[in-house]
């Protein structure tokens, strides 16, 4: 059990939240004007990270405020938690093959 | 003969007897273990049990020279020995209806093939329906499934008691069974015995099985592959086949392929061996949980996927407890079982929880993922176009619709119904 750190609420566990999956995604402007390439590396290409990887959460079961986690995918340790909209804290990024 | 392997023995009932009198010590060793050679003409990457079968296939239906399969850990130990060995082809579409239909009629006949016993048992795989939403889901499958070849029927409530007398129709008010869709051409095979009957055939057609050997990164000129990276030194190769199920997106990007993967922990869990009480699969995907019971006599019980990306080879205890808060409402009689063992996996969920079988934009460069919570079904017939697949160049008949590149045409094949588990 995630123990995660909501920057409105303090910790809970983990099934108070929602996942919303990678993080720092920015909706294209003009979608458009796109090419399908495009729309289709918006919509469907995923980082995936093994390591440590910026992600979204919800509180559902709480505040209900989406924010960003820094965690790291192989030891599931979290590194940091942030408001949405501003530039993610720096970490020390640990890296796995 | 290549890699210079000696010729294993058939195993059949006269080899049986003939090493009975020598108290079982002369055995040959099953599998060679091979040292990787500088250049081969195809390497697939991941030794489970796709990366095994499309070797397999490769070398004996496929003039395509050399194979090496190249394995991190040791064969079979990723999702091949992960799963709980459900197998099935009662998928709505009619695209994954013919892969997974083609699929299960390699199974059925498997261990003649591979002479090796994979234990594959048809013993019947039920899908629960507990609402009336959940019955014209089922019956809308059925139909799709009898249209396309595939072995479907309804059960009502009485038929479902008929087939499986241990399940509680009641469901304790919270999960009443209505009814159930059944293929009684289902059912489960022994995952391991899948990857070593594989491994040990896939040896004798002459493919060396490298395990312990992770690759690092791929060497690409002009757009074309031309070797393999690995811990133990530069591969060469002509092509190159990934299959690595959590892990495809990680070896996809050493390449500069960008995947729609997402790498969820899917968990499963056995129970202490009991006398046979179930003889048959139960699934419910509404409830996220499926259960059967194994030769040994274990109940093997099928949990749901972690919301969250992960890599660790663990689920957390939440997912556990929602699953066998589930199976006790449905079965009451096994809540006085323990569990003995749980796991979890590292499943590769593709946004319409369909596979990819493709070729990449590298030039020599194919890719089988996004066989999510539900490959192990497949195995055979994945191997079998995969193998296809990489041999001519160009997408097998059946894994045509399965191209990467579905995800930029539009045309996706939505199968979150027919996959056990939601994600």
């Amino acid at each position: 059990m995630l123990l995660i750190p909501c920057p409105y609420c303090g910790p809970r566990p983990e099934i108070e939240f929602g996942y919303g999956s990678e993080a720092h995604l920015a909706r294209p402007g003009a979608p458009q004007e796109m090419s399908d390439e495009d729309w289709a590396a918006y919509v469907y290409w995923r980082k995936n990270t093994k390591g440590v990887f910026h992600e979204r959460w919800v509180h559902t079961h709480g505040c209900r405020r989406w924010f960003n986690v820094i965690r790291d995918t192989v030891t599931y340790e979290i590194l940091a938690a942030y408001e949405q909209g501003i530039e993610p804290p720096a970490v020390e990024i640990e890296t796995y093959v | 003969m290549q890699g210079g392997q000696s010729m294993k023995q058939r195993y059949s009932l006269a080899s049986l007897v003939k090493n009975a009198f020598s108290h079982h010590e002369g055995w040959a060793q099953a599998l060679p273990s091979a040292e990787p050679r500088e250049s081969y003409d195809v390497v697939i990457v991941g030794g489970g049990g796709h990366g095994l079968a499309t070797a397999y296939y490769l070398a004996k239906e496929l003039q395509v020279g050399s194979v090496a399969v190249v394995e991190r850990g040791w064969i079979g130990g990723g999702n091949t020995g992960r799963n709980t060995t459900i197998v099935r082809s009662n998928y709505l579409w009619d695209q994954s209806a013919a892969l997974y239909e083609h699929g299960l009629k390699l199974w059925e006949n498997l261990s003649h093939e591979l002479n090796y016993n994979v234990m594959f048992s048809q013993r019947g795989v039920m899908n629960l329906a507990h609402n009336q939403n959940d019955l014209r889901a089922l019956s809308r499958r059925i139909n799709a499934n009898r249209l396309n070849g595939v072995d479907s029927e309804f059960l009502d409530a009485q038929g479902v008691k008929d087939f499986c007398p241990v399940i509680d129709l009641r469901g304790n008010g919270r999960y009443p069974v209505l009814g159930a869709s059944l293929q009684r051409r289902g059912g489960t095979a022994r995952h391991d015995a899948v990857a070593w009957g594989y491994a040990r055939a896939a040896a004798e057609y002459g493919v060396d099985i490298v395990q312990t050997c992770p690759v690092e990164g791929f060497e690409i000129k002009d757009g074309r592959v031309t070797a393999v990276r690995t811990a133990r030194g530069r591969i060469a190769a002509k092509k190159v086949g990934i299959a690595a199920a959590g892990h495809s997106s990680v070896l996809a990007q050493m390449a500069g392929v960008q995947l729609p993967i997402q790498s969820l922990p899917l968990q499963a869990l056995v129970s202490e061996p009991v006398k046979p009480i179930i003889d048959c699969v139960v699934m419910s995907s509404a409830v996220h949980a499926y259960v059967s019971q194994s030769d040994k006599g274990e109940l093997v019980i099928g949990a749901g996927v972690d919301r969250y990306i992960g890599y660790g080879q663990r689920g957390s205890i939440p997912v556990t407890e929602e699953t066998l808060a589930a199976i006790c409402e449905l079965f009451p009689l096994f809540r006085r079982l323990r569990m003995l063992r749980m796991w979890g996996g590292i499943v590769d969920t593709c946004p319409d929880a369909s596979p990819i079988i493709s070729k990449t934009p590298v030039e020599g460069l194919f890719i089988n993922c996004g066989w999510g919570t539900g490959g192990f079904k497949a195995t055979p017939g994945s191997g079998h176009v995969f193998a296809h697949t990489i041999a001519r160049n160009e997408p097998h008949r059946l894994a045509e619709p399965f191209r990467l590149d579905r995800f930029v045409t539009g045309f996706t094949i939505d199968e979150h119904g027919a996959a056990a588990v939601a994600h």
